[in-house]
């Protein structure tokens, strides 16, 4: 479903990514896992298309496009979901209408109808359940005033609602307590589908606990040095990044 | 809440230290300001004609000039024809003075205030330019930055011996019709520094000048200009003292910068003249006008500056960004104790495109001291993809000071942005208690928050200057790892 | 060049003395005997200051020039004919809202006002009426909060008032409906000068809505002048709001000036949309402990229409808040213009006060100037400022663009947004709506909204 193919990438001159290979199917979880400064955000924001990025390199195929020619909205529309790490807050956009209209601009390129606001709301009372929202959530402007927890529920929230083909999760985790992360990744789980595939990007090991990836990379800088099963997770929690870097004399 | 509150008087209300006398003898003008004077002034300095009718160009224009009112500081007014002009220690024999020939006091002066200008005691890496009164006593490592094409000099000494390069430069980014104190400088200025960076030369050493007053009842009109030429860089530093009196006197500089295509100055100071007792007797007029132009596409012109001296400052270190791609800076801590005043801040004048500037001001209140951050961000139409950014914060000891911060903002294109942040606090019993429960004492966590508040701004500072205005603020550098 | 500013100065200021001459010969004997040496001082000081030049920090950035050659003419005779309810197209506002004072050119129109007759206790009239039956009352609260020294134009206004709303809501007194004062002009020719004076009185513990609108039947050039003393009292919660609509060549000065006892809770709301040069003086003194004051403003320019919102928040007593929030959406060769000063006196302790002005530039040509500004003098405040000028934030526009959103809803989203944000603060909901709607619309009128 997702192919990428030796990305480099960089922002202001400065290279960042400098050669990821990754190939996801569809109904898998992957994660990728790295230091600061690793590339981690960089790959996921070049997924979901943020501009300023340079890309020197390389090419990302997505069911057989080429995702590094689209628009990030024909990206969100076919399907890519990306989970900030810092969902920005949009003073005077209702949460409820701004939902509304993304979902239907999704709908739209499915060739489905748009739902009406009885639908909606429907629909939107079901999801919320899902991350034990209020209702009055969706009265708010978008994330605004919201908590760092709120937020990042807000986020899963706009997946189960979106259902997207591949969520990216950008450091959900960060940010979280404890009760909150079980929320958000228990709300991860439930929207897991044979035909959807999900990139976890994060720091720890800690999230993977409660959303089980089937497979694991390592990033560092800018490259993937290291993939593996679920193991290949717990034992860097045990022995560092420091462990593989060591393992990788040409890194240093 | 009362130790903390009594920690923090304590903190601030610490004495003097520059404040003694130099017993020299000196040549001094009689008091007054007329067109004799300027006359004399620049006879003592065996000025080309171009530059006497300069001078008295600029001494016409400031007659029909008033005194700035709007800054918020108040002081009585100052009678211009009490005031002498020139001031300078005798000399032996004529001609620019080589270290060698400066009488041992002053010297000792310089060693006392931390400067060492002899030979094998020179601060390694920095060259210093010392001015004592109205004129420039030495300049140290002249003959290895020669070597590089490098002209650092005092300007008495660059009239003499680079005269084209002032006629082209002098006036050209501060012009003697700029403001009342630009003029009255340009009319009596009695020297400064001066100083070329040739195309391509990065300057090995940090270039400096010591400005020291110590007659009593002179103004200090001194004058720099540097010019970076295409792909040069420069740091250069200045640091300012005077003895403790109780009559005001007045400090009325102009600083003049130039930056060609991607060159690169780097301007710091620290200026601690004498700011008065704990009463509001005596202290310094700091009524300086600095302004940097990048000119050049790529060039960037970045001032710091640490205020902690000075009776009333009134000083705005500018920058026209007139190159595409040009970036100017600015970062401040100013200190008002005891009776001072500052209304300080600075101008970012955005002409060209995608040019971009940061302001940092960080201000610091205490006693009955008013501090005032007063900036204008102008984008002019032209400056298309202009960015500005500006974070002024004021920070409250006590309850008798004030603080106070007045941003302009003008934007007449567009496609830039222009964002502007001010917070005022004080410090928290909450941040007192918390580091108390790690173990801290109150001076400390004092120390600590009051360094970590500064922390953006001495970071621009080089090293050897970083040390001294932490010490200046009575903050110790342990805890401003954080 | 500075010696020739004083003569010229009072030329422009002399016609207003011959018709001072005019009005003291016809009317000196109307109202309390208290009035007329009042308007007098403010005719003095009117004189004394003159008009405002550039050089004046408070208007560095608004010319008044084009303002002070106009022919002034001011009306003082209510025969100069109402037009028929009928003629007159729907003001907003006024359909959704039963309770209305409508003055034109400044005199009151009883056939358009609609007061009705169970008010909560609350005295609805006009000020003429006010001072004929409540003199010694007026006389305790009459122009003591806007005085006479803070701007020419409230003085002006002392002097030549005609006419006003005056709201008086006493002790415990409450109206849920919002009040609406319309200013209606109906010049035709240049010149035309009212100056409308209101006093809105909510005493302790009472609960008002005040809304003020100023529109135009024609296109004419014409200066409205308007001064408005706001008095809130303990406990008391007033929202008040002004919708200045006027034409596009009319000049537009307004003084509103608030003065606040303990714990109460106090929102004014300014949204401009008209007039081709536009001024709102602010001024809120916060004079007793606990208060909360929210000030919110929102200005749409176009062509060459110049908007200014120049504000002073005192803070006199410990324990109070006060939030300014600020928006302009600024277009053709327009200019926006705000000053916002917070000034915090020695004893206002644990002031909370923060101040944001944010400005969207639509067209090349349209430019803003704000002068945000902090004046403290006690140590334990948290005050923040924030101003923006610029485009809509690139962050804002990826996150709606991630989410399937295209570009140019996304744009148009935030836009509206922008202006939402301030009419959201509205509490009254009439009048919320009806704000809304019609900034909505004008917004998508504008082809730099709605047609990319």
């Amino acid at each position: 479903m997702l192919e990428i193919r030796n990305l480099h990438a960089g922002v202001e001159g400065k290279t960042i990514l400098k050669g990821v290979n990754l190939t996801v199917q569809r109904g898998e979880v992957h994660a990728v896992m790295g230091p600061n400064g690793s590339g981690k955000s960089t790959l996921a924001q070049i997924l979901a298309g943020r501009e300023g990025y340079e890309i020197t390199d390389g090419e990302v195929i997505y069911e057989g496009k080429s995702l590094l020619e689209l628009d990030p909205e024909e990206r969100a529309r076919e399907g890519i979901f990306l989970a900030f790490q810092y969902p920005v807050e949009i003073p005077g956009v209702n949460s409820a209408y701004f939902l509304k209209a993304a979902l239907n601009e999704i709908r739209k390129h499915k060739g489905q109808p748009d739902l009406d606001a009885v639908e909606f709301l429907a629909l939107v009372k079901q999801k919320m359940k899902l991350l034990d929202l209020s209702e009055d959530f969706l009265k708010r402007p978008v994330n605004e005033g919201f908590s760092g927890g709120e937020k990042k529920r807000n986020e899963i929230f706009q997946m189960a609602v979106l259902e997207p083909k591949l969520a990216i999760l950008d450091e959900t985790d960060s940010g979280l307590d404890i009760d909150a992360l079980k929320i958000v990744s228990n709300g991860v789980n439930k929207l897991r589908r044979p035909g959807h595939a999900q990139l976890v990007i994060t720091h720890y090991q800690r999230l993977l606990n409660y959303i089980v990836p089937d497979f694991v990379h390592v990033l560092f800088d800018g490259r993937i040095v290291r993939s593996g099963e679920r193991q290949l997770a717990l034992e860097l929690e045990e022995r560092g990044y420091e462990w593989i870097i060591r393992q990788e004399p040409q890194l240093v | 809440m009362s130790t903390a509150t009594e920690t923090i008087e304590g903190f601030v209300s610490k004495e003097y230290k520059y404040g003694f006398f130099t017993e020299v003898e000196t040549e001094s003008a009689p008091p007054g300001l007329n067109e004799e004077i300027i006359q004399l002034i620049s006879t003592k300095k065996n000025e080309p004609d171009f530059l006497l009718e300069w001078r008295l160009k600029a001494y016409h224009h400031w007659l029909t000039m008033r005194e700035p009112n709007w800054a918020k500081v108040k002081y009585p007014p100052v009678d211009y024809q009490k005031i002498i002009y020139y001031s300078a220690p005798k000399r032996k024999g004529t001609g620019p003075a080589s270290l060698e020939e400066v009488d041992p006091k002053l010297l000792e002066t310089y060693e006392k205030l931390g400067i060492p200008l002899k030979e094998r005691e020179r601060l390694a890496g920095v060259a210093v330019d010392a001015v004592f009164d109205s004129v420039s006593v030495g300049t140290t490592f002249k003959e290895q930055l020669a070597a590089k094409g490098i002209i650092f000099c005092s300007f008495t000494d660059a009239v003499q011996e680079h005269p084209e390069l002032v006629k082209k430069y002098l006036g050209t980014v501060v012009p003697y019709t700029d403001n009342f104190y630009a003029a009255l400088n340009s009319a009596v200025f009695s020297d400064g520094s001066f100083c070329y960076i040739p195309k391509g030369v990065r300057c090995p050493m940090e270039l400096s000048t010591y400005f020291r007053i110590n007659a009593a009842n002179t103004g200090q009109f001194e004058r720099t200009l540097i010019i970076a030429d295409e792909g040069s860089y420069v740091s250069y530093l200045e640091g300012c003292t005077a003895p403790m009196r109780d009559e005001n006197q007045l400090h009325a500089a102009v600083v003049e910068l130039l930056a060609l295509d991607r060159a690169e100055i780097k301007y710091s100071t620290v200026q601690n003249w004498y700011p008065g007792d704990e009463n509001g007797r005596g202290g310094i007029y700091n009524f300086v006008t600095k302004r940097g132009m990048a000119k050049g596409a790529h060039s960037k012109i970045s001032w710091t500056q640490v205020e902690t001296g000075s009776a009333i400052t009134w000083k705005y270190p500018s920058v026209v960004l007139q190159g595409d791609n040009s970036v100017g800076e600015f970062y401040s801590v100013a200190l008002t104790n005891n009776y001072q005043q500052a209304d300080t801040g600075t101008k970012m004048v955005h002409v060209g495109r995608n040019s971009r500037s940061t302001i940092v001001s960080k201000g610091i209140s205490a006693g009955h001291g008013q501090n005032s951050y007063r900036g204008l961000v102008k984008i002019l139409k032209g400056a298309s993809n202009a960015r500005n950014f500006s974070q002024c914060d004021s920070l409250l000891l006590g309850n008798k000071c004030g603080a106070h911060t007045f941003p302009y903002i003008e934007v007449k294109n567009t496609s830039s942005k222009v964002e502007h942040e001010a917070t005022t606090s004080k410090i928290g019993e909450d941040q007192i208690f918390y580091c108390n429960q790690r173990g801290l004492s109150t001076q400390d966590a004092v120390n600590m928050i009051v360094n970590g508040y500064c922390k953006e701004v001495f970071k621009q500072l080089p090293m050897e200057f970083a040390v001294e205005a932490q010490k200046l603020l009575g903050v110790s550098l342990e805890g401003s790892v954080g | 060049m500075i010696a020739t500013q004083p003569t010229r100065e009072m030329k422009v200021t002399d016609p207003y003395f011959k018709h001072f001459e005019r009005f003291e010969k016809t009317r000196s004997t109307d109202g309390p005997g208290w009035l007329f040496p009042m308007r007098k001082a403010g005719l003095m000081r009117f004189a004394e200051t003159g008009f405002p030049t550039l050089r004046d920090e408070d208007w560095r950035y608004t010319n008044v020039a084009p303002l002070a050659s106009l022919p002034f003419k001011p009306v003082f005779d209510s025969a100069s004919g109402f037009p028929e309810a009928r003629s007159i197209r729907p003001w907003p506002l006024a359909q959704s809202i039963g309770c209305r004072l409508v003055f034109v050119n400044g005199c009151l129109s009883p056939d358009l006002s609609l007061i009705p007759d169970r008010n909560g206790g609350v005295k609805i009239k006009n000020l003429k009426a006010a001072l004929r039956e409540d003199p010694d009352f007026l006389h305790a609260h009459f122009s003591r909060y806007a005085g006479n020294g803070d701007n020419s134009f409230a003085a002006l206004n002392t002097a030549f008032f005609q006419d006003g709303a005056f709201i008086h809501a006493p002790a415990g007194s409450g109206l849920t409906e919002p009040i609406l004062l319309v200013f209606l002009s109906t010049a035709t020719d240049g010149g035309n000068t009212s100056h409308p004076r209101n006093l809105i009185i909510a005493e302790k513990g009472s609960r008002l809505a005040v809304f003020e609108c100023y529109y135009s039947v024609n296109d004419a050039v014409y200066f409205t002048n308007a001064v408005t003393e706001v008095v809130v009292g303990d406990a008391a919660r007033l929202e008040h709001g002004k919708f200045q609509d006027e034409s596009s060549a009319a000049f537009h000065m307004a003084s509103m000036h608030a003065h606040l006892a303990d714990r109460c809770d106090f929102r004014s709301h300014s949204v401009a949309t008209g007039a081709r040069l536009s001024r709102n003086n602010i001024r809120i003194k916060l004079d007793g402990e606990g208060s909360d004051c929210i000030l919110n403003g929102l200005y749409l320019t176009k062509g060459d229409q110049l908007c200014d919102h120049h504000m002073i928040v005192e803070h006199a007593k410990p324990h109070c808040n006060s939030h300014e929030y600020f928006n302009g959406i600024l277009d053709g060769r327009s200019r926006g213009v705000f000053h916002g000063r917070i000034f915090v006196r020695p004893e206002a302790q644990k002031t909370d006060a923060k101040q944001t002005n944010k400005n969207l530039l639509l067209s090349d040509d349209a430019a803003a100037n704000t002068k945000p500004q902090l004046e403290i003098y006690a140590d334990d405040v948290k005050c923040t400022h924030g101003a923006t000028v610029g485009q809509l934030n690139d962050e804002s526009i990826f996150y709606l663009r991630a989410r399937g959103i295209p570009l140019e809803t996304a744009r148009r989203m935030l836009i509206h947004a922008f202006a939402g944000e301030i009419i959201e603060r509205i509490q009254c909901e009439s009048v919320r709506n009806e704000l809304d709607r019609l900034i909505w619309e004008r917004l998508e009128q504008n082809p730099q909204v709605a047609a990319k």
